[in-house]
């Protein structure tokens, strides 16, 4: 469905269903250079039971308009302009990667406004190497390649998002691509990963979320490797982790652990 | 475990898709021959069904031997993903019907394979699906030829027999200017020679009876995905944009930003067509492709010895393979394929139609048939088998005539395929005589 956020079209993939005001709402927020299609084997899931889901394009990113959050705090205040737009009071935050300190933040700005917040494939401190966000700048499509390699951890991935047969090295290169591409004004991945490392409030705002809080981590993780998270697991006070079988892609290398996880956390 | 960069082609060859059993511990990928996967419940059988998970249902639409040669390939070919199909012309097909209905155009190459220049000049259109034809090395025909309706360019990325190279760069991008995607069929040349998505073609596939599988065993075939063509900009096709009734009201570039094409060709094309590969036939494709880096290489190396052997030959009057710089794609081929332009090429005899047969049927090593891309050495005469249901002007334009002969070079000592051809040609010669 589309909606119109800060004055922009903004794209939201609502999993199939129709948006029902009845129903409890998931918001699921992407990372960099992905959007809400990383998130197709568990939207689909949670909008045929019982929730509104929307897995939202970030601005600037696909099909959203916009100017690209340029911060992590730009993004939470997006996330949040986007339950009013979608005249949503409360809603559970579910953020990968980058989306996880935008959901964060987001919790933490209102923390009245989120039920449960789950982060995928988080860390904080989310530095980056010097090295990689010149790359993302100046040779994105050779820091792709790179990137794209941390991201997966195995070469044989159960069926996923487009069913057996689905080769996530290339959907995932492929999808990193097109996201970058689809925004030529600004290069999203530099920006995006300019938000992650100088995010310097993650602490601060898990102290302020007063929802329970689920990490889901992956023990093969390369990009945010599941130690880097401990600031926030620590700081978090109604916090409990899973791990599952993937690397930092995980909602397509471990689709159904993934699932699983969040099926026993997101309770309406 | 990868490293910094991509795992590398022959890596990839054996592992993509593969791993050790986890219910056996078996290494080699199993067999799966069963028709049907029990479901854990009712939720999951409906969550299978409605793709909220990923999973495995009906061996017509998936199964877990296929979705690792799928895997394997689409590895190979810096694809997103691949369906393995029943035969390299039930790919041709599942990709064409899935990106168009009657009323639509395809602009293809001339030189194609007989099967696929039968399935597009006579079969199609009697379904609505017109084709033009234009030379494969013809750029401003190609462009010339695009109308409101079309849908498809299409070619090989050499043409049997003639070798003719395409340019895939230009032509795609003549392609996507239009807004409309290049299908290549890659058979010839395999991954290892070239691989078409990374020089701009949007969906490629294989005979995978040729050199996948490389022992002339199994038909099969396979369609590859680059997820780098934007149906929703395009705009031309409301088959992946729109609502599909057919299956849930999907909208398939909705689902997947990057496989809205595999989506509804495997959810579509192989529920309702139905031509599946058999996981024996895949597994079987798997064996070929563990072992194709080294094969091609072999390949290769004949092919360059036989090459060299026949253009230095008196009773040979053309030899058409781009190694030679006669040949009117050499400069292309030494571009785009780097590695070699494939082992299967024709030449022309001087002599007659019957000095032809003589010199076929004096051949030893080489077997007679009609298949290409075994790891033994083929021949055949293409105007009356393969192509025979073509014009002489057909014929001409695909660069093939009365007198071609086409060979095949497998993996043999080539010592002994030169001491085969040299007999058969002195065979031929003295026919004539």
């Amino acid at each position: 469905m589309e909606l119109t956020v800060n004055g922009h079209k903004t794209f939201c993939y609502t999993g199939g269903k129709s948006f029902d005001p009845a129903k409890p709402t998931v918001v699921f927020v992407h990372g960099v250079l992905n959007d809400h299609s990383v998130w197709i084997l568990q939207t689909r899931y949670f909008a045929h039971h019982g929730w509104n889901v929307l897995a939202v394009d970030l601005p600037g990113h696909c099909r959203s308009e916009g100017d690209p959050p340029a911060t992590v705090e730009e993004g939470a205040d997006f996330v949040l302009a986007l339950l009013d737009a979608a005249g949503v009071r409360q809603a559970a935050l579910v953020g990968h990667s980058f989306g996880s300190l935008i959901a964060l933040e987001a919790a933490a700005r209102a923390p009245q406004r989120v039920t449960q917040l789950v982060l995928v494939g988080t860390a904080f401190p989310m530095k980056v190497s010097p090295a990689l966000l010149d790359s993302s700048l100046n040779a994105p499509m050779k820091a792709i390649d790179m990137v794209n390699v941390f991201s997966h951890s195995m070469l044989a991935p159960p069926p996923s998002a487009l069913g057996p047969g689905t080769w996530l090295y290339g959907g995932s290169r492929a999808l990193m691509r097109r996201v970058l591409t689809s925004n030529p004004r600004v290069n999203v991945f530099h920006r995006g990963f300019s938000a992650c490392d100088s995010y310097a409030g993650g602490e601060q705002a898990m102290d302020k979320v007063s929802c329970p809080v689920l990490f889901i981590l992956g023990r093969r993780d390369a990009m945010t490797l599941p130690k880097a998270a401990e600031p926030l697991q620590r700081t978090a006070r109604q916090g409990r982790t899973v791990l599952v079988e993937g690397g930092h892609q995980m909602m397509t290398e471990a689709p159904d652990e993934t699932l699983a996880a969040l099926k026993g956390f997101l309770k309406p | 475990m990868p490293g910094y960069t991509d795992p590398g082609f022959d890596t990839l060859a054996l592992h993509a898709g593969a791993a050790p059993d986890p219910a056996t511990g078996a290494r080699a990928v199993p067999i799966h021959l069963t028709t049907s996967f029990v479901f854990e419940s009712s939720d999951h059988a409906a969550a299978l069904f409605n793709l909220e998970r990923a999973g495995h249902v009906y061996s017509r639409i998936s199964n877990p031997t296929n979705a690792v040669l799928e895997q394997r390939v689409a590895a190979l070919e810096n694809g997103i993903g691949a369906i393995a199909t029943a035969s390299g012309q039930a790919a041709l097909h599942l990709s064409i019907a899935t990106l168009m209905g009657a009323g639509s155009h395809i602009v293809a190459s001339t030189a194609l394979y007989g099967g696929s220049q039968n399935l597009l000049h006579y079969t199609l259109r009697r379904f609505g699906i017109d084709t033009t034809f234009v030379k494969p090395g013809d750029i401003d025909g190609w462009r010339a030829a695009i109308r409101p309706n079309t849908r498809l360019l299409f070619g090989e990325t050499v043409g049997n027999p003639g070798l003719d190279v395409l340019d895939i760069p230009t032509v795609s991008a003549i392609a996507h200017e239009a807004g409309l995607p290049l299908l290549v069929d890659s058979t010839l040349t395999s991954p290892y020679l070239m691989r078409p998505l990374d020089l701009g073609a949007d969906i490629i596939y294989h005979s995978a009876t040729k050199f996948l599988s490389g022992h002339g065993t199994v038909i099969g075939g396979i369609v590859v995905d680059g997820g780098s063509f934007d149906w929703d900009r395009s705009g031309k096709f409301a088959e992946l944009t729109t609502p599909y009734e057919g299956f849930h009201d999907m909208v398939f570039s909705n689902e997947s930003t990057v496989g809205a094409f595999l989506l509804r060709a495997r959810r579509e094309g192989l529920r309702d067509f139905g031509a599946s590969m058999s996981p024996h036939t895949a597994w079987l494709i798997l064996q070929g492709i563990e072992t194709l880096p080294l094969r091609m290489e072999r390949h290769m190396s004949n092919t360059a010895k036989v090459v060299e052997f026949l253009a230095a030959h008196p009773f040979v009057a053309r030899v058409g393979h781009p190694l030679l710089a006669s040949h009117p794609s050499h400069a292309l081929a030494q571009k785009l394929l780097p590695k070699g332009a494939g082992s299967v090429f024709s030449f022309d005899l001087r002599g007659d139609r019957e000095q032809g047969k003589k010199f076929i049927e004096t051949l030893k090593l080489f077997s007679h048939l009609a298949n290409v891309g075994d790891c033994r050495s083929l021949v055949i005469h293409p105007a009356s088998t393969t192509h025979f249901r073509m014009s002489d002007e057909a014929l001409a334009a695909g660069g093939i005539t009365q007198g071609t002969i086409r060979l095949s070079i497998g993996l043999e000592d080539p010592n002994d395929l030169i001491d085969d051809l040299k007999r058969a040609l002195k065979a031929a010669e003295k026919a004539g005589a």
